[in-house]
């Protein structure tokens, strides 16, 4: 890319791309974030303040659909056109139907969940460590089964089938990387596990559809009103979306806030000794290390950033991660500071497509890292900075190995 | 300034936001709040909605305020004339508060029904404070036959709203073609108005209250309208826009009138001659100001956040009048919730010739329209779409293009401009027209 | 608690309902609705209510006094 582009912006940018640096991308979103818009090449344009991307974030002209015409053989959607894919990747009116629909019956399920996330953090603990000193890893002790785990409890999914819904969560969750990422094999690849999960959850659904239940797919299935029902595809497609945007993000969260915790043990003493401030401190750990860390979007028509002409038709990535340390946004951006007033992170995003599962996700690092901090005594990291996943994206570390000389009940 | 005395005559929001920031930005002399209501400072917007309704009791509505402004409040308590000269504030039991600076936010008063008899009539109900809709609502629970609600601004239209979540039975008559379309213009306002006739209402565009008319025991009992109809009612309530409370300032030098105040885009108080006096600050629904931003006659914002933008400001301004005074550039924009429909406005649509039709459609769901003139976006209404404001806030921001180029998925296949439908004032009563009729008439 | 919602900046994310549903709730699709005075119970979800915001319009004042003025 350097190569190519002489722009210092895409000497930077490929910093930030490049492996090496992803235990610590913030120094080269710093050094981008001196200019407010850049132009990476002749369609590729960065935006790195926080003012710019929140109002970005809801400014119609930029679309998140794919602009390449419908594959015309390609099934029809409940409003009988070509289907698209899944709501994160449509614009409305279609999205909103379809966001709704989905809203309407996560939310009365989400509200009473807390309790439950709650159990299962201590149970997933409890499964992991004794009583007296040891050593966790809290991304495949906790961080990895927690979301899989309480997206079956939500969607009414049996026991035994958790683990193919946990292996169908790591193999569907490529659809998130833009295409232009992926190789032809993994495209194709893909394409094959989105068959073979419609196909597992065919029956599922079929018998849901024949037997509804209390649950949320059977709710999906037969509530509300008929004229805006998902039709079998996008239910497929809707539940994949749920598994999938819930669960790297969310082991990132805890991942993230589990390190942010133990480099910093002021934090962890005051967590421990106010569990109340979990709140604070999970808001906190989304803006200092969010577990999405830049979005993607193209422009519908031409718009005006910070002075600057982006042309319709051109691609636009917003780094969230480096609007979350904006210094005119937030002072002291490179401190982690739970007390911090009017945190207005941009984690979960903005607008139209704000994350619909971040109020889960909230309760999930809120149990997750009071857990962690009350049950663990004297937590250390034994490898820092700990080894991390290659993707750029959804950034995260591969393991957080934590060691303990004791553990409370 | 040093440590004085600072007065706020009027406690509501415009006069707790302001003593707040007079703490914040570091005034540690004496603060005194005046205000003629016996409570204390409340949110207003959900009396018309939330409380009408009966989902929130009007004791449920009061702001928060910080612990440590201690000041010193004179509730109950109106304010009847003001000596700039020798700094002082005349109470109406005879006291008289000396200040070193002012802040008037008197804010508006419901406009009266013309006619003090029928006013007088029991039934008849304006609607501005906790205790009108006290009234109101214990009315509203006796189960009346029909309720008038007359003016179809966004007052009348929530008032509208909420005696249809009561399953009332309502009338709405209203002066212009549309419920709003002082504020949104003929067009949006007509969609509107199709959405609540669809609920039920019985809207009478272009039509007038001649007469109310009441029983020998005085209450109100049958509404006589220019269309000739007579309406059996037992409930009207008069919403037929504000009258700011400037009448104590009459004498003072200030220029102040049945308009507003006049001040500046910084907040300070302006005499007769358009000069600035001293240490005096106005903010909220009583201040007239010309934005900077439009080519419009100077007027009062009558919305929520105006007057706490203002507070803020003035507060800011009074600390640091010598070193730092700041000027007010924050676009207008207010909210309105009824009939289902959230109501988003943002930049000054009525300085609009033309209107577009933006996203979604007039018919049914979502939509936004925005507003031109001469060429330049000049604002944006949206309903039912608060997610993407920012993005329309931008436009006028930024004084774009008019018709903006949107081509977003949900906007329309072609890109109807439309004359946006406001009803001209005559030039002389330009300013006063547009003051009273923007607002939340 | 007192609670003061800025229904301008607010954007109808929800994330406040989520959190203390007893305090926040939606009237129609979009419009936000709340009680500013909540009971002391609701304390803690209030406050995270607070926190969860996305546009951070919500602001909290501690329980207070009401004002007794003095009349004039
Ligand atoms: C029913 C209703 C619904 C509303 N809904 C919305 C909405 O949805 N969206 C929106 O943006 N805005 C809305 N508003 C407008 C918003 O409430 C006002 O803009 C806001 O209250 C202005 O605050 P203020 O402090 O300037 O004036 P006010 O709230 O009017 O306060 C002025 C105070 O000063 C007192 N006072 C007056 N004269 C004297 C005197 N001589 N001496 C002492 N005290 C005095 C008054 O009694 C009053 O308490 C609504 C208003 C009403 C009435
Ligand atoms: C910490 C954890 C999480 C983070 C950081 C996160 C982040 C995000 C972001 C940034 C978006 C916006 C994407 C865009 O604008 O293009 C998004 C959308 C979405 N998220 Fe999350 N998410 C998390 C957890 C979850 C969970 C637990 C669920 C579901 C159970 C979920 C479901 C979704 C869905 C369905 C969308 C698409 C919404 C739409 O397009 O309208 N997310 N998320
Ligand atoms: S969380 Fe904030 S933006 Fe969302 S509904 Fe509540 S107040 Fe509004």
């Amino acid at each position: 890319m350097t190569s190519t582009h002489p722009h210092p912006a895409a000497t930077a940018y490929g910093r930030l791309l490049d492996h090496s640096n992803r235990h610590n991308p913030y120094p080269h979103f710093a050094e981008l974030a001196k200019e407010p818009v850049h132009q990476l090449d002749e369609h590729n344009w960065l935006v790195t303040r926080h003012a710019d991307i929140t109002a970005l974030l809801r400014d119609p002209r930029l679309s998140a659909q794919n602009p390449a015409p419908t594959d015309p053989d390609a099934p029809l959607g409940s409003d009988g056109k070509p289907f698209r894919g899944p709501l994160l990747m449509l614009d409305p009116p279609h999205h909103d139907t379809l966001r709704q629909r989905t809203m309407d019956q996560f939310v009365p399920r989400i509200l009473g969940m807390r309790p439950r996330i709650e159990a299962m953090v201590a149970d997933l603990l409890d499964r992991h460590v004794g009583t007296g000193s040891g050593e966790i890893d809290v991304v495949a002790a906790l961080a990895y089964p927690l979301p899989v785990g309480v997206i079956c409890a939500l969607l009414g999914v049996p026991p035994e089938e958790e683990p193919v819904f946990h292996s169908f969560a790591g193999r569907l969750t490529r659809a998130l990387d833009p295409v232009e990422t992926l190789t032809e094999q993994e495209i194709t690849q893909l394409a094959v596990t989105q068959r073979d999960w419609r196909a597992y959850l065919m029956p599922m659904i079929e018998q849901r559809r024949a037997q509804p239940g209390t649950d949320l797919i059977s709710g999906l299935l037969t509530k509300g009103d008929p004229a805006t029902r998902m039709n079998t595809v996008e239910l497929a497609v809707t539940l994949g979306l749920l598994l999938i945007a819930g669960h790297e993000t969310t082991v990132n969260l805890v991942a993230n806030g589990t390190l942010a915790l133990l480099r910093n043990p002021d934090v962890l003493d005051r967590l421990r000794a106010d569990p109340d401030l979990a709140a604070a401190v999970v808001e906190e750990v989304l803006r200092y290390d969010p577990p999405v860390q830049m979005n993607g979007r193209h422009t519908t028509a031409d718009i005006v950033v910070a002075g600057q002409v982006v042309p319709a038709g051109d691609h636009v990535q917003l780094l969230l991660a480096a609007g979350n340390r904006d210094p005119r946004r937030f002072a002291h951006p490179d401190r982690f500071w739970p007390e911090r007033p009017g945190n207005a992170h941009l984690a979960f995003g903005g607008g139209v497509h704000y994350c619909l599962g971040a109020a889960l996700a909230r309760m999930e690092g809120q149990a997750a890292l009071t857990a962690i901090a009350s049950r663990l005594s004297n937590p250390r990291l034994v490898v820092d900075p700990p080894p991390y996943r290659p993707n750029m994206l959804l950034r995260g570390p591969e393991e957080v190995r934590v060691g303990y000389d004791a553990v409370t009940t | 300034m040093t440590p004085g005395r600072i007065v706020v005559v009027g406690a509501s929001l415009a006069g707790l936001r302001s003593a707040e920031s007079l703490r914040a930005n570091g005034f540690t002399g004496e603060l005194v709040i005046i205000g003629d209501e016996r409570h204390e400072p409340y949110d207003r917007p959900p009396l018309s909605k939330a409380v009408l309704s009966g989902r929130v009791g009007s004791d449920r509505l009061l702001l928060p305020r910080t612990g440590e402004l201690n000041a010193r409040w004179l509730l109950g308590a109106r304010a009847t004339g003001l000596d700039v000269s020798t700094r002082e504030v005349r109470l109406a039991d005879g006291r008289v508060v000396g200040f070193d600076g002012l802040l008037v936010a008197t804010g508006a008063r419901a406009r009266p029904w013309p006619d003090a008899g029928e006013a007088a009539l029991r039934g008849v109900h304006l609607l501005r404070t906790r205790d009108d809709a006290d009234r109101l609502r214990g009315d509203l629970v006796q189960e009346p036959r029909r309720v008038l609600v007359i003016g179809g601004g966004f007052t009348g239209s929530e008032v509208a709203s909420s005696c249809h979540d009561l399953g009332l039975s309502v009338t709405v008559t209203q002066r212009g073609s549309a419920p709003m379309a002082t504020a949104l213009g003929g067009v949006v306002a007509a969609a509107i108005g199709v959405r609540q006739q669809a609920c039920g209402i019985d809207l009478r565009a272009r039509t007038t209250v001649t007469a109310l008319n009441g029983d020998a025991e005085g209450r109100l009992t049958r509404a006589r309208l220019s269309d000739g109809d007579v309406l059996d009612v037992d409930v009207a309530i008069v919403a037929t826009g504000s009258v700011p409370n400037t009448e104590w300032l009459a004498d003072s030098g200030l220029a102040a009138d049945g308009g507003g105040v006049d001040c500046d885009s910084a907040c300070r108080a302006l005499d007769v001659t358009g000069a600035v006096v001293a240490g005096v600050y106005v903010a909220g629904d009583v201040a007239r100001w010309r934005h900077p931003h439009f080519d419009a006659e100077p007027q009062s914002f009558e919305h929520w956040s105006n007057a706490v933008d203002q507070a803020e400001l003035a507060a800011h301004n009074l600390i640091h009048e010598a070193t730092d005074v700041r000027h007010n550039t924050a676009l207008p924009a207010f909210w309105s919730d009824q009939f289902g429909m959230n109501i988003k406005s943002v930049g000054l649509p009525q300085v609009a010739d033309q209107v577009v039709l933006t996203q979604g459609s007039f018919a049914r769901g979502p939509f936004v329209a925005v507003y031109g003139r001469d060429g330049i976006t000049v604002g944006a209404v949206a309903v039912n779409s608060p997610r993407v404001m920012d993005g329309y806030t931008a436009l006028v921001a930024e004084r774009a293009p008019f018709p903006p180029a949107i081509n977003a998925t949900d906007s329309p296949a072609s890109v109807a401009v439309l004359d946006a439908g406001f009803a001209r004032t005559t030039p002389h009563r330009a300013p006063l027209t547009l003051a009273a009729d923007g607002g939340r008439s | 608690m007192r609670v003061l919602v800025d229904l301008n900046r607010c954007q109808s994310y929800g994330q406040c309902v989520f959190a203390a549903p007893e305090v926040f709730w939606f009237r129609g699709a979009e419009s936000l609705e709340y009680d500013h005075v909540p009971d002391a119970e609701s304390d803690r979800a209030t406050e995270r209510a607070a926190r969860a915001c996305p546009v951070q319009a919500i602001t909290l004042g501690p329980a207070v006094e009401a004002i007794v003025g003095e009349a004039g």
